[in-house]
């Protein structure tokens, strides 16, 4: 839950869409202020595509198209913010749930299904431009937390941060959950990053429960206090994408400048179960879903460009834009083919190995003598 | 005895003799582990509340509360070190892991701290912690949850190591698990959690660490473990119908493994195949084939033979029928070894 009075939490739009920013949005109101018409237009486009996406994607698995599926309903305010707050040269490090992210930053939404169907390990192709230096899902918890710190000690070592031109500073940004915030390898990201002033934003977004466990079980300390133990750390309302922008552009700013790591705490709420295989009625009620019902980013901040002026036009086609992207989804998804058996033998090693093409041999074989025997 | 009482799938009960799913019979054996002992513990993900992500122990934390079945933090390497020191403690902590690909971030503390405490401290200390972890492929899932890391834990000297294939040892095995003064890894097959068997609650079958003939025949030996064994039997039952004898041996004790079964077995047919979800090299299949050719060579007719899963990543799910050892392949290398 949010304290209401936590007189840490960064928030510039109310529950219902107000313009009230929180005094410790005080300094972040310039970062919104100067956003253009545009932007606060593209913010809402994001989240109203992505929700579609995500609950397409959620009818693919019922369906029997996907083995799983990893709701991000609910965490696009977070999402929308701090993907939209990074720069074409930074470098993304998500976990599994960072749908709408990945999209943001250039991935075709039908890799993601191409994971969770079951015909890749990772999807899509990190070096590809067109996918905006996102890295593949990980679904170790917390493992990739020291792979971005690793990755950030490479922009320090190569020279490529800290250069004092903002316009080609690296910086990377890595996403996780307030269950994997436990797990040691994140604590010991946090340390190599204070370290070696790595040029990092530590995400966090607390949607308040891992599985079934509620975020008491990881930590009776609030876990941006947690954070503060290693490094600068923000706490934002992760429902409001005006805030969850702001502090994660200044972040990434300070970060590429050479300041160092920062972590952030985006509070925020899984709407969805953890996944399809979930069924969250075991373990909360449908009382405090309703409560973040009340607070959801997507309401928040149509009412917020509703007041502004937004016309109905606009959001007639927002909508429209985001029913055709879940159209095509389904249309894609619908027509994935299988991959061949031999494709599992492929990249085991770079070079050649014995015992691996021996296997492959054996078995384009052993399914020819059925091709034989059949015909 | 007693079997569990808040089930969502009542057990059908005969006497002593009892229907239930594997993974109700651990459940049961659990809670008969928890009732007997009072210093018996849970400690996993997900395990109080929601039941485990498998609902294994569905109901324990109601019954026991959440000082004997506790939820813990998301942190491997925190659940085994943390039970290590309640075995230190006295208590008999049994460690549920959600996924065999999630057990390695505790890798640690189970090879360089779990296994070797009793030696290190010259037998002053004992580690009474079990370490369940639902391993193997058939259930379509993405990466790291279909996998079978048994060998890793074979390799590692002071873990007992064993893999349950039937409800009626997934009862007793458990319970006999907890009660061992040793670290035991106790290796569930996932696949199996939903077939039914027959539970004998009034008196064990066989020893922990005892392997069991589970079909007679006389032309090939089959042996495999865990959720393989299902597959053993029907590779057998289809050669049955080509006018093949298999016996088939449930090796159940992956550390240490019981011969007598297997060297009894092989003498009287001369042949035999072993066979494994797990990639093949350096495997238990390859401990066992290496054992039977050191002690049974004479009544070997042919080499003894390996079916495994390739010696690559556990692929992504859709080709997991193509991964993971079948019937059929496992009657081929039933004909090698009879071509012979
Ligand atoms: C090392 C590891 N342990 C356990 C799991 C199983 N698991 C997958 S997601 C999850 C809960 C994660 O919660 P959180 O980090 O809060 O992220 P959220 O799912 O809420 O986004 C668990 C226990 C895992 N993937 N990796």
């Amino acid at each position: 839950m949010i304290p209401p009075d936590d007189p840490a939490l960064v928030r510039i739009l109310a529950a219902d869409g107000s313009y009230a920013p929180t005094p410790a949005a005080e300094p972040y109101l310039e970062i919104v202020d100067a956003l253009p018409d545009a932007d606060l237009e593209q913010f809402y486009r994001d989240m109203a595509n992505s929700r579609a996406f995500d609950r397409q994607a959620t009818h693919l698995q019922r369906q029997g198209q996907l083995a799983l599926w990893p709701p991000s309903f609910g965490q696009e305010a977070a999402q929308v913010g701090s993907a939209r707050a990074t720069r074409t040269q930074d470098h993304i490090f998500p976990s599994y749930r960072e749908h709408v992210v990945c999209t943001i930053r250039g991935v075709d939404p039908v890799d993601i299904i191409r994971l969770m169907r079951g015909l890749t390990h990772s999807g899509w192709d990190a070096a590809d431009p067109k996918n905006g230096n996102t890295r593949p899902y990980t679904l170790v918890l917390g493992a990739h937390t020291l792979h971005a710190t690793g990755y950030g000690m490479g922009l320090v070592f190569d020279g490529r941060t800290a250069t004092g031109e903002p316009e080609r500073d690296e910086a990377v940004i890595v996403y996780y959950g307030d269950g994997a915030s436990s797990q040691g390898d994140v604590h010991e990201a946090m340390v190599f990053a204070a370290s070696y002033r790595v040029p990092q934003v530590f995400f966090l977004q607390n949607n308040q429960w891992a599985i079934s466990v509620p975020v008491a079980t990881q930590s009776r300390t609030p876990l941006h206090l947690r954070a503060a133990g290693y490094m600068p750390s923000i706490l934002v309302d992760g429902n409001d994408v005006l805030a969850s922008y702001a502090v994660t552009k200044r972040a990434l700013d300070e970060a590429r400048a050479g300041d160092g790591p920062r972590a952030i705490e985006a509070m925020t709420y899984r709407m969805g179960a953890h996944t399809t295989s979930d069924d969250p009625t075991k373990y909360r009620t449908s009382d405090e879903e309703q409560s973040w019902t009340l607070r959801d980013p997507l309401v928040r901040m149509r009412a917020f460009l509703q007041a502004r002026g937004a016309s109905d036009a606009f959001f007639a086609d927002v909508d429209a834009e985001a029913q055709a992207l879940a159209d095509d989804v389904r249309t894609r998804t619908n027509a994935l083919g299988t991959i061949p058996a031999e494709s599992m033998f492929a990249h085991v090693y770079s070079d050649p190995h014995p015992l691996v093409a021996e296997q492959r041999a054996w078995l384009a074989d052993y399914e020819a003598s059925f091709e034989e025997g059949a015909s | 005895m007693t079997e569990a009482a808040t089930t969502t799938r009542p057990a059908e009960v005969t006497g002593t003799l009892t229907t239930m799913p594997l993974g109700r019979a651990l459940n049961a054996g659990m809670r008969a582990a928890l009732a007997a002992d009072d210093h018996v513990l849970l400690m996993g993900e997900d395990i109080g509340r929601l039941g485990g992500v498998f609902r294994v122990t569905e109901g324990l934390q109601a019954e026991f509360g959440e000082q004997r079945v506790l939820d813990t933090p998301l942190a491997e390497s925190g659940i085994i070190g943390t039970a290590i020191g309640l075995a230190m403690a006295g208590f008999r902590p049994v460690v549920e892991i959600q996924f065999d690909g999630f057990v390695f971030p505790g890798f640690d503390q189970i090879t360089t701290q779990l296994a070797k405490l009793t030696n290190r401290s010259e037998g002053r200390l004992q580690m009474p912690v079990v370490i369940r972890i639902p391993y193997g492929g058939h259930i379509g899932a993405v990466e790291h949850h279909q996998e079978s890391p048994e060998a890793y834990f074979t390799h590692t000297a002071g873990l007992r190591v064993v893999s349950p294939s039937t409800a009626n040892d997934a009862y007793w095995m458990i319970q006999d698990a907890i009660a061992s003064p040793d670290p035991v890894v106790f290796l569930e097959p996932k696949a199996k959690y939903w077939a039914k068997g027959e539970v004998d609650t009034a008196s064990r079958a066989v020893p922990l660490h005892a392997s069991r003939v589970v079909r007679r025949g006389t032309d090939v030996t089959l042996v495999g473990h865990g959720a393989m064994v299902t597959t053993l039997l029907q590779a057998a039952a289809l050669a049955e119908g080509e006018g093949t004898s298999c016996e088939v041996v449930d090796l159940r004790s992956l550390s240490p493994i019981d011969y007598g079964p297997i060297l009894d077995s092989v003498r009287r047919t001369g042949r035999m195949v072993y066979a494994q979800e797990a990639p093949g090299f350096t495997s238990v299949g390859s401990e066992v084939a290496a054992t039977v050719m050191e002690r049974a060579f004479y009544a070997l007719e042919a080499p003894v033979l390996r079916v495994s899963g390739f010696d690559v990543p556990f692929p992504p799910a859709k080709l997991e029928g193509v991964y993971l050892p079948d019937a059929d392949r496992i009657l081929e290398a039933v004909d090698r070894v009879l071509a012979h």
